[in-house]
């Protein structure tokens, strides 16, 4: 693409950050992010070398035991940070290798585009090798013979960077065909995707990898059984593979501890927040930390706002309330409130904000990404926006939030093809729940005057 | 991984021409892959840097190197969003409408938008300088709100900023 004029625009330009400077990260605390620069620069390969890296490759390859690659992710239980929060270590362990099965494909799902998710850019960008070196160790435990980054296409410094870095890694021998001597062979590419939110499902993804439409594929068979183009791969997010590292050289006990005990969930997470807070940003702090914490270092809510609700990990999880900031952060705990811990960083809306509004604007997201495959997503969602919209109008029909509440259980879990409709329906029924009020609001009282205007039926 | 075929120096139906670098490119991204068929997707963006973006005869002349139907290719073409299957301006805007930065002053900045440039989503202004369109979360939400001109992203930006922003860009 082309390059623009460098100018004053220079100061608008996205620079993804940490908000933690380096005095504060250490590697037996930190092993995310404590190697990240305060410039904002990647860690390249010199100086990723200098601060240990590549000696979980090292050490794994000497012990020459894949599956004790496995078991140390199982003992210190990683689960998934794509945002389903599964245990790395089973589904590794489940995936099909040995006999007459060929080596499959490791994947690492890069396609971020959870709304007010930006926590893997950060990794990608600033610490291309964390990333490369969780892959190969992922791809020893699952005999993945090659690797590949689906990369969302909007991400291109990541793609410079992980590029610059993957040729890094191949010219000293990080990669390709006899790792350090061991006799164990494996690269990876960068693929780029086009668009479309639905890339990032795990299935679809396998489709689009391959070329092909991205809608959702039938499960069983996993993709550990049969993924892209028929052989077993493994997809995992990029922060789930930035783990590997650290528990593969220190130990799953070690990993456990970083939580402190907050939670039966070992490890750290980027967690983060946006929307109108003082400081909207990412910081690695122990899995379960909780949402009064990471509010607290964004400086609380702009101006004199108060919190009304919050998302704690993107869109598609259900809407929290100020009472729920004490609460730990971790899968289990934020799965009983109703909601899902999702990709661990926080939205959070402010009081003055119209629920019907913000409502209208996540159904408006999933409806234009829905893949178009299944009913109720396709033709409910659609449906959705026009009702929000008409409540958000003051024009609502009565029924129309009993009507809601049909559509969104249509969506629930289970009835449709992947799990993009109960994303959908998620933070709707939480609204619902919590601000039902104001969408009864938007219900037209019988005899009050119709609005002027014809209800916007915009595009979805 | 799949062989890597010879350059066929194919051209597509009414005259247009795959330039001989893009094939190569396409022929490498194939390698890359079991199935040619997954080089798809990187072989319409190679035609869409060079031409803007995807016109039909791009679609034959691709699915020939492919060596797939020209229905597939142009399945996928039309599934992926920043797959152009229109003529786009010279550049395109693609500003998120997603939650953080609706919550952030999005309606101000897509209003900004739409009376600075004249034109509204999926509109390319007369002088074909610049095409408006909405994205998903940029992941830039610590910047929100967001928006992406070509392969650069800012955020963020304010309405006050944008007649700066769109300069640079002639
Ligand atoms: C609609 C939809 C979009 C998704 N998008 C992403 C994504 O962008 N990144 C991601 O890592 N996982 C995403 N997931 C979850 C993946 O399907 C999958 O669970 C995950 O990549 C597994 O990796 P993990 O176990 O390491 O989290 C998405 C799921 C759905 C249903
Ligand atoms: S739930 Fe929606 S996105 Fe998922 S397969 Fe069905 S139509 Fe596609
Ligand atoms: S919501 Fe706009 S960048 Fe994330």
């Amino acid at each position: 693409m082309r390059q623009a004029i460098p100018g004053q625009r220079d100061s608008r330009r996205y620079r993804s950050r940490l908000l933690q400077p380096e005095a504060e990260r250490h590697a037996d605390t930190h092993p995310l992010t404590w190697r990240l620069r305060d410039d904002g620069e990647a860690v390249w390969l010199d100086d990723y070398l200098r601060k240990d890296g590549y000696q979980s490759v090292r050490k794994a390859l000497d012990d020459g035991d894949p599956q004790a690659v496995i078991a140390s992710m199982k003992a210190a239980n990683v689960r998934g940070r794509g945002g389903g929060g599964f245990s790395t270590g089973l589904k590794w362990s489940l995936t099909l290798q040995g006999g007459e099965m060929p080596r499959g494909y490791l994947v690492c799902n890069a396609d971020e585009m959870e709304p007010g998710t930006f926590k893997d850019r950060l990794l990608m960008e600033q610490q291309p090798h964390l990333l490369i070196e969780g892959m190969i160790l992922g791809a020893y435990a699952n005999n993945s013979c090659y690797g590949y980054i689906f990369l969302r296409g909007e991400y291109v410094e990541s793609a410079r960077v992980l590029n610059l870095a993957l040729d890094e890694a191949r010219e000293a021998g990080w990669l390709g065909a006899d790792i350090n001597g061991s006799g164990f062979d494996f690269d990876i590419a960068v693929h780029t995707g086009a668009g479309r939110y639905i890339c990032g499902e795990e299935t679809a993804l396998i489709n689009s990898l391959e070329g092909k439409r991205a809608n959702p594929r039938a499960k069983p068979p996993f993709p550990g059984q049969s993924g892209a183009w028929g052989k077993p791969s493994v997809v995992n997010n990029v922060e789930t593979l930035c783990n590997v590292p650290a528990v593969i050289l220190n130990g799953a006990d070690w990993y456990q501890t970083l939580s402190g005990g907050r939670t039966d969930d070992g490890g750290t997470k980027l967690y983060g927040i946006s929307g109108p807070v003082e400081n909207p940003g990412l910081w690695e702090l122990p899995m379960g930390t909780t949402g009064a914490e990471i509010l607290e270092r964004a400086g609380g809510m702009c101006g004199n706002r108060q919190l009304k609700a919050w998302l704690p990990g993107g869109a598609s999880t259900g809407f929290l309330l100020p009472e729920h900031l004490q609460l730990p952060l971790d899968f289990d705990t934020v799965g009983k409130e109703g909601s899902r811990l999702g990709t661990g960083l926080l939205t959070v809306v402010p009081d003055h904000q119209s629920m019907v509004a913000l409502m209208r604007n996540l159904e408006e997201f999933f409806a234009r990404e829905s893949c178009g495959w299944c009913t109720p997503c396709r033709d409910g969602l659609p449906w959705v926006v026009k009702l929000l919209q008409a409540l958000e109008w003051g024009e609502g029909e009565e029924g129309d939030i009993e009507l809601l509440d049909k559509l969104a259980a249509d969506c629930g879990p289970g009835l449709t093809f992947c799990a993009h409709a109960p994303g959908a329906a998620m933070p709707l029924q939480t609204a619902l729940k919590h601000f039902r009020h104001e969408f009864e609001q938007g219900v037209r009282k019988p005899g009050s005057k119709a609005h002027q205007d014809p209800i916007p039926v915009g595009e979805v | 991984m799949a062989t890597t075929p010879q350059t066929t120096g194919l051209i597509g139906s009414d005259g247009f021409h795959l330039h001989p670098a893009d094939e190569a490119a396409m022929l490498e991204e194939m390698a890359h892959y079991e199935q040619p068929q997954a080089a798809c997707i990187e072989a319409l963006k190679i035609v869409q840097r060079r031409h803007g973006w995807v016109p039909d005869e791009a679609i034959v002349a691709i699915a020939r190197v492919l060596g797939i139907g020209p229905a597939a290719v142009e399945g996928v073409a039309t599934f992926y969003s920043l797959i152009f299957r229109q003529p786009v301006g010279r550049h395109v805007v693609l500003v998120c409408d997603s939650s953080s930065c609706f919550l952030t002053g999005f309606d101000e900045l897509k209003r900004a938008l739409v009376s600075q440039l004249g034109i509204d989503y999926g509109q390319t202004t007369d002088d074909d300088r610049f095409t408006l369109l909405p994205v998903c979360c940029l992941g830039a939400c610590d910047g929100a709100p967001a928006l992406m001109i070509d392969a650069d992203t800012y955020g963020p930006v304010s309405a006050g900023d944008l007649p700066d922003l769109l300069e640079g860009y002639p």
